[in-house]
This record gives structure tokens, C-alpha cells and sequence, in this order.
């Protein structure tokens, strides 16, 4: 448990991703969509195809003073990869030339569906289906999510295992090209 | 944090160290199956569930530490407590027994865990109905994935079932203590923080009841039900967890990698 990470403990004005809350000039817009693109680079360690942006995971990204000041959530509360993820977009601004704060939010949770249109499509490029848009009941028992093949596009698929190789992927098998596969889970 | 003007600073942070402790215990135990689950799905799925709870349980005793503002941090609420000021369910610390004995505490625990989040998903205290938007997804999976196999075990050969039925035979007395009252959660529901624990009752029923009822599972009597694991009345399991979990801060105070 590092000392490095902080919870924000209040809710935190939230943007979505590519709106720039804005403070100062136009010198402070232009520092501020710098470092933006700077932090929205970085990529996920366990899934390298896709960046933080894509994801949704990325908050906002903010001046505060000569300070930037980047907002990242986590997928799961428990994921291993935050850690990475919050360093690596320290030493992203860092290397872009700004002073550079990442803060964790929690609220609102994050959710599947914050995922753009190209990151999903990045996702089934790389093998992994994308999450199934909108909750599944995943209340109710054995009960199926129709989940399509990366690689072929059949929705004649199984599920062998809930949990995959992380905790936000279950794992699938194809039945018609017989290929096994990671699909992103619905949260 | 609407909530901590209402209640005292005390009775928060001994709400939220019962959660947080419920959440670390429980995880520690699950992470035990780790290497040496019945088969490779199921490795993976454990130590998986058991990471959302550490991750929960991290985030309940970040929150503790700062409501406490004694100058602990999550370290030494998780490292450096004594059992006795472990104030975590009974139900949390039972060793794992066999794949089904586990399987049943994980959905005993999920299905009493899944209300209570619902419940502070709206709670006077912003940063608990934080931690409860995250977690209530979560806990959703587990009780899938526990309440499936509760229903092949129970309903499945007659090995299986043996052991299913021996496990709601094992945990039965270890039920009751969650749903117990006392003046921490009367002033959580007071304030509207967290729901009273027997008002969860009816809404764990309902989930364990229909998953029952697939198995083929009867509810055991109980004669006089366990409890004292939030007074910090703890089994004797409980020392052996906590030796394991510890000892790496005990044996070397301060380590920090």
C-alpha cells in the first residue's frame, strides 16, 4: 500500500474527456491543451493498444497555478494497474516540461461506458471484445451477455472463465473459428 | 463528508474500520486459494474477487484514517492493529474449508455486502456513497459467480452436494451476526449514512433464497447463532490470519518497498 496515492475524498467537478476547463489566457489554454495530449497519450500497461483517453479513465487535466493538475479514476477499485497508470501520466507531463499533480478520483464511478467509439473499435482490433453497451443483469445466474468474436465476428461464443487475465476481463472461446479471446467486462 | 457533522468522529471511524476490516479479512482469505484452486479458472477468479476486496477494503480504511485524524494511515489500521481491535464479522475470518465452504462465505458475504452498498449509494456521507458506486458493481460479480457455484455443488453429484450441505451446516451459526444492530450502526442510520443491518435482512434473504432453492438447499437450524467479531471477539482462526497477514510489519517495522 504506497503512501503515494491519495483518495479525493469530495466529489470532484468532472469534464469529459477533451473538454479543457479553462483558467487564465490564451497562454493557459495553450498550456493546458499540451498537457492534455500530453496525459491522454499514455497508454494502459495491460493493454497497450488502447491510451488512458480512450479508456475514459482520464478525468480532466487542469492549471493549477504553474502547476498541471491531472484527474484519473480506476476501473475496479482493487485494479494493480492505477498505480502505473497514475506515474506514468506524472512522467508524461513531467517529460512534456510541466510541474505535474495526478490526483485519484472515485465519483462518479467509472463505467464501461465511458470507453469512446475508437477505443472500443482498438480493443477488438487488439482481441478483445469490447464490453456490451449499456448493464447486463448481472444479477441474474448463468445468465449469457451475447458477446461477438474479435476475430471472426460470430456471436457463437462461450464463456470459460468470469474473470480473465485481469479483473475487468472474462474469458470467451469461439465457437465457429474455435479462437479463445478476453472480453472486457460490463460494469 | 455531510456525514461526519452529524455523527461523531468516533462512531464513523469504528463503522468504517468494521467495513474495512470485513473487506481485508475476507480478501486475505480468499487470496489464500491463490496456487492452489481446483482449477485454473478458478484461480484466476479468486485472487481476482479477493483484489476488489483488498481495493475496497483500501479505500474504506484511506477514508477511516482521515475521519479518524490520528495520524494512521492504511498501513497501520491494516498492519499494526491487535485482533482484538479487529472489529471485523466472524463470517470474514472462517478459514476456507473446502471449494464449497468458500464458495458459500463469499456468497453469504456478497449477498449481505450488495444491499448495504445499494443502500449507501445514496448516503449523507459523499465520499462513503463514493466507495459504495464502485463497490456495488463489483459485488455483483461475486454473487454470480459464488451463487453459480453454490447451485452446480448443491445440485450437482452426490459428493458435491455432501459438501455444500456440510458447508450451510458450517456457516449457519456465523449468519445472524451480520445483520446485528448496535449504537455505531443506529447512529450510521440516524445520520443516513449506512442502512441498519437487519433492515438488509429481507434483501439477502431474496438473493440467497432463489440460489437455495436451485441447489436444493435447505437452511440449517440454528440453536444460538456466533457473534462478537464487531466487539473484537474473535475464533481462534483469527490469530493465525493476522500472524500471516502481519508479520512482515512486525518483523520489520517501517518496511516500505
Amino acid at each position: 500500500m504506497g503512501t503515494i496515492e491519495k483518495i479525493a475524498l469530495r466529489r470532484t467537478p468532472l469534464w469529459p474527456a477533451g473538454h479543457l476547463p479553462l483558467k487564465g489566457g490564451k497562454g493557459a489554454k495553450d498550456a493546458c491543451e499540451r498537457a492534455y495530449r500530453a496525459a491522454a497519450a499514455v497508454v494502459d500497461p495491460e493493454i497497450p493498444a488502447i491510451t488512458i483517453e480512450d479508456l475514459g479513465i482520464l478525468r480532466s487535466v487542469e492549471m493549477d497555478g504553474e502547476t498541471v493538475v491531472a484527474r484519473v479514476t480506476p476501473t475496479y477499485t482493487g485494479c494493480p494497474a492505477v498505480l502505473a497508470i497514475e506515474l506514468a501520466v506524472e512522467a508524461a507531463l513531467r517529460e512534456a516540461g510541466f510541474e505535474a499533480r495526478v490526483e485519484r478520483v472515485i465519483s462518479p464511478a467509472w463505467t464501461t461506458d465511458w470507453i469512446t467509439a475508437q477505443g472500443r473499435e482498438k480493443l477488438r482490433a487488439y482481441g478483445i471484445a469490447p464490453p456490451a453497451k449499456a448493464s447486463n443483469t448481472i444479477r441474474a445466474l448463468f445468465g449469457e451477455t451475447e458477446v461477438a468474436c474479435p476475430r471472426c465476428g460470430s456471436v457463437e461464443t462461450a464463456r470459460i472463465s468470469e474473470f480473465g487475465s485481469t479483473a475487468c476481463k472474462a474469458l470467451y472461446r469461439c465457437e465457429a473459428c474455435h479462437e479463445p479471446f478476453d472480453y472486457f467486462k460490463c460494469i | 463528508m455531510a456525514g461526519a457533522s452529524t455523527v461523531s468522529r468516533q462512531a464513523l471511524t469504528a463503522f468504517l474500520l468494521r467495513l474495512a476490516d470485513d473487506h481485508l479479512v475476507l480478501g486475505h482469505r480468499l487470496s489464500e486459494w491463490c496456487g492452489h484452486a481446483p482449477m485454473l479458472e478458478e484461480d484466476l477468479a479468486m485472487p481476482n474477487m479477493a483484489l476488489d476486496l483488498l481495493g475496497q477494503a483500501r479505500a474504506l480504511y484511506q477514508y477511516a484514517a482521515t475521519v479518524e485524524g490520528a495520524g494512521r494511515d492504511e498501513d497501520q489500521l491494516a498492519y499494526l492493529r491487535r485482533e482484538r481491535e479487529f472489529s471485523n464479522c466472524l463470517m470474514a475470518e472462517r478459514e476456507n474449508g473446502d471449494f464449497a465452504h468458500t464458495m458459500l462465505r463469499q456468497l453469504y458475504f456478497a449477498a449481505f455486502m450488495e444491499p448495504a452498498w445499494q443502500a449507501m449509494l445514496s448516503s449523507s456521507d459523499e465520499a462513503l456513497a463514493g466507495i459504495a458506486a464502485k463497490a456495488v458493481k463489483e459485488v455483483a460479480y461475486h454473487i454470480r459467480h459464488a451463487g453459480e457455484w453454490v447451485v452446480r455443488l448443491g445440485d450437482g453429484t452426490e459428493e458435491s452436494t455432501r459438501r455444500m450441505k456440510a458447508a450451510v451446516e458450517a456457516l449457519a451459526p456465523y449468519v445472524d451476526e451480520l445483520f446485528e444492530s448496535d449504537d455505531v450502526t443506529a447512529a450510521m442510520a440516524e445520520a443516513g449514512i449506512a442502512a441498519d443491518p437487519a433492515a438488509l435482512r429481507p434483501a439477502f434473504d431474496a438473493i440467497v433464497g432463489p440460489i437455495f432453492a436451485e441447489a436444493g438447499l435447505d437452511w440449517a437450524d440454528v440453536p444460538y447463532g456466533q457473534t462478537g467479531g464487531r466487539k473484537g471477539m474473535h475464533g481462534e482462526a483469527m490469530g493465525y490470519l493476522l500472524a500471516d497477514l502481519q508479520f512482515m510489519q512486525r518483523s520489520y517495522p517501517g518496511a516500505a518497498w
